[in-house]
């Protein structure tokens, strides 16, 4: 293991939610190499948000340790060294897709001139070229997570997270998003760490697949993603792609067929 | 545009008109039929519509014809009522921002500002503007409508402050964490986020406020006897009822006319400074 090249360095982490309450996430241990597209994938309660948050420093773990480019997880938050993408656009209605875009650049401190070329950068990256002056609630849902994400690169991050960004999109609009971010990714050279509880996301995005398994959350298996880059939609189409949708299928079913069914089962009862 | 407007101007003529008839037909049935519940309807208690139009055409005994009469006082109640309105929204705002920021403070001063509108402003007022009148600001005690509009300032900051406290707390937690991974200060997601988001709350107290702070200038004109504005008017023309009660229906009419004012002006800001989603105002 070489700590230079890691940007993300987990060791011995665990969660515990109240006092002597539910155990959340329990002896990870994850290494992200710089440069790498990782998906956390895993049924509901497996704690993969949670890892998100604590790598982002939004919550603490309550066990283990995090570095983030070398540095521990808040002093990383506070160097800024990561952007992040939530479910949820989670877009300001008050300012315009440009001001939105700007929202870090400000609070770094950057002048008016650096941050509107930056926008303008930012803007063509995600391709909403003539959107700059528009409020969020005048954008389609995929378009309002574009802007996300380019808020989350503007200030050019070395580490992007991003918590099921694509989830409440239709198949469509995600699709095409996972190219786009992709394309971005490959422009930017930066690290993701992704969320996801879809398979064939998970698979067609990432370089490594990380299954997780529920109650108490832990790392069961991870899948190395050997599919040629750049990615294009045959990639979908390709045996390869069928094979390594199987394995994470498995795994997953592995870890936690029987809380899944049984989660299955009550939703029916419910239904 | 143009015929959203021509609509706009139709529905209000028509509702206008509606007003109009259902003043005039209430009149006339309760006359005809002379009944006495809940009052007799005659030309005194009920005087019609277009006639309290034509009074305002009339002189009174200052001289002036009505309207123009009504209007001094108008404008004399205005400017107590934008001063108090303004320093209110301003002294409302501070202390809801102050008040969030420390919870302690605020649950130990949260009980006085809400006692503090419990005392009936009518006790109040004239304590206020007594107390003004004896202090001396470069010499001589604060003009008459500068003690009115600290009546009206206080019907105003109680609103603002209740509802800067919910808006300000009502931020998206996820655009909370947001701000968190930019390791914002405290004072800049104060202010450019839980501002921004409690603006939406702040105008809903401020329309409140608005209209609350004409009657609050009004009442405290009343009670500190002081004759220029719509207060002094509404007491003069209330003694001479019996003689002339148009002239009181016509003042009611300004002090209507001033409250709307006031809450379309708040209105019209509310439309150039928030800009969200045009779902809903007024």
């Amino acid at each position: 293991m070489s700590v230079s090249t890691s940007v993300v360095s987990i060791n011995g982490l665990s969660k515990v939610f109240g006092k002597g309450g539910v155990t959340a996430l329990q002896g990870i241990d994850l290494e992200v190499e710089r440069g790498e597209f990782v998906s956390l994938i895993g049924p509901s309660g497996c704690g993969k948000s949670t890892l998100l948050r604590i790598v982002g420093d939004i919550i603490a773990p309550t066990e283990g340790e995090v570095a983030v480019n070398g540095k521990p997880a808040r002093k990383a938050r506070l160097d800024r060294d990561y952007g992040i993408v939530f479910q949820a656009p989670v877009l300001y209605d008050w300012r315009t897709v440009a001001k939105n875009i700007a929202l870090p650049l400000e609070m770094l401190g950057w002048n008016r001139a650096k941050r509107a070329a930056r926008v303008r950068d930012m803007v063509e990256l995600v391709e909403l070229g003539g959107f700059e002056k528009h409020h969020p609630w005048q954008l389609s849902g995929g378009m309002q997570q574009r802007v996300s994400i380019a808020r989350a690169l503007s200030f050019s991050p070395a580490l992007l997270l991003m918590d099921e960004p694509f989830g409440a999109l239709d198949e469509m609009t995600r699709e095409r998003l996972n190219l786009e971010l992709l394309r971005i990714w490959a422009e930017t050279g930066s690290t993701v760490i992704f969320v996801t509880h879809s398979i064939s996301e998970a698979v067609f995005l990432s370089t490594r697949v990380v299954v997780m398994s529920p109650r108490p959350g832990r790392v069961a298996s991870i899948v190395p993603v050997d599919l040629p880059q750049p990615r294009t939609a045959a990639t979908r189409e390709q045996p390869r792609f069928f094979e390594l949708v199987t394995r994470v299928r498995e795994s997953l079913h592995a870890v936690g067929a029987d809380e899944v069914e049984e989660t299955l089962a009550t939703e029916d009862e419910l239904a | 545009m143009a015929a959203r407007v021509g609509k706009r101007v139709v529905t209000f003529l028509l509702v206008l008109g509606g007003l109009w008839a259902l003043w005039e037909g209430y009149k006339w049935l309760w006359e005809r039929t002379a009944w006495s519940k809940p009052f007799r309807v005659d030309d005194l208690t009920l005087p019609h519509a277009h006639a309290i139009l034509l009074q305002l055409g009339e002189s009174t005994s200052t001289g002036d014809d009505l309207w123009l009469f009504l209007i001094r006082a108008a404008l004399f109640t205005a400017k107590s009522a934008a001063v108090g309105f303004a320093f209110g929204a301003v002294v409302g705002f501070f202390l809801g921002v102050v008040l969030v920021q420390f919870d302690v403070l605020r649950r130990g001063i949260m009980p006085y500002v809400v006692a503090s509108q419990t005392i009936p402003i009518l006790a109040l007022a004239p304590i206020v503007v007594r107390g003004l009148g004896s202090v001396s600001i470069g010499g001589s005690p604060p003009p008459d409508w500068v003690r009115v509009s600290v009546i009206a300032s206080y019907l105003t900051f109680f609103p603002v402050t209740v509802n800067t406290i919910r808006g300000l707390r009502s931020a998206d937690p996820w655009a909370l964490e947001l701000m968190h991974s930019y390791a914002a200060r405290g004072w800049t997601v104060l202010w450019k986020l839980r501002v921004p988001s409690a603006l939406p709350y702040i105008f809903t107290a401020l329309k409140i406020a608005a209209t609350a702070s004409v009657v609050g200038a009004i009442i405290g004109e009343q009670t500190a006897s002081i004759s220029n504005g719509l207060g002094g008017a509404i007491l003069n023309f209330n003694q001479y009822y019996v003689l002339e009660p148009k002239n009181l229906w016509a003042t009611n009419f300004y002090a209507a006319l001033l409250g709307i004012g006031f809450f379309l002006v708040v209105l019209l800001a509310e439309k150039v400074v928030v800009h969200r989603a045009p779902e809903r105002l007024v």
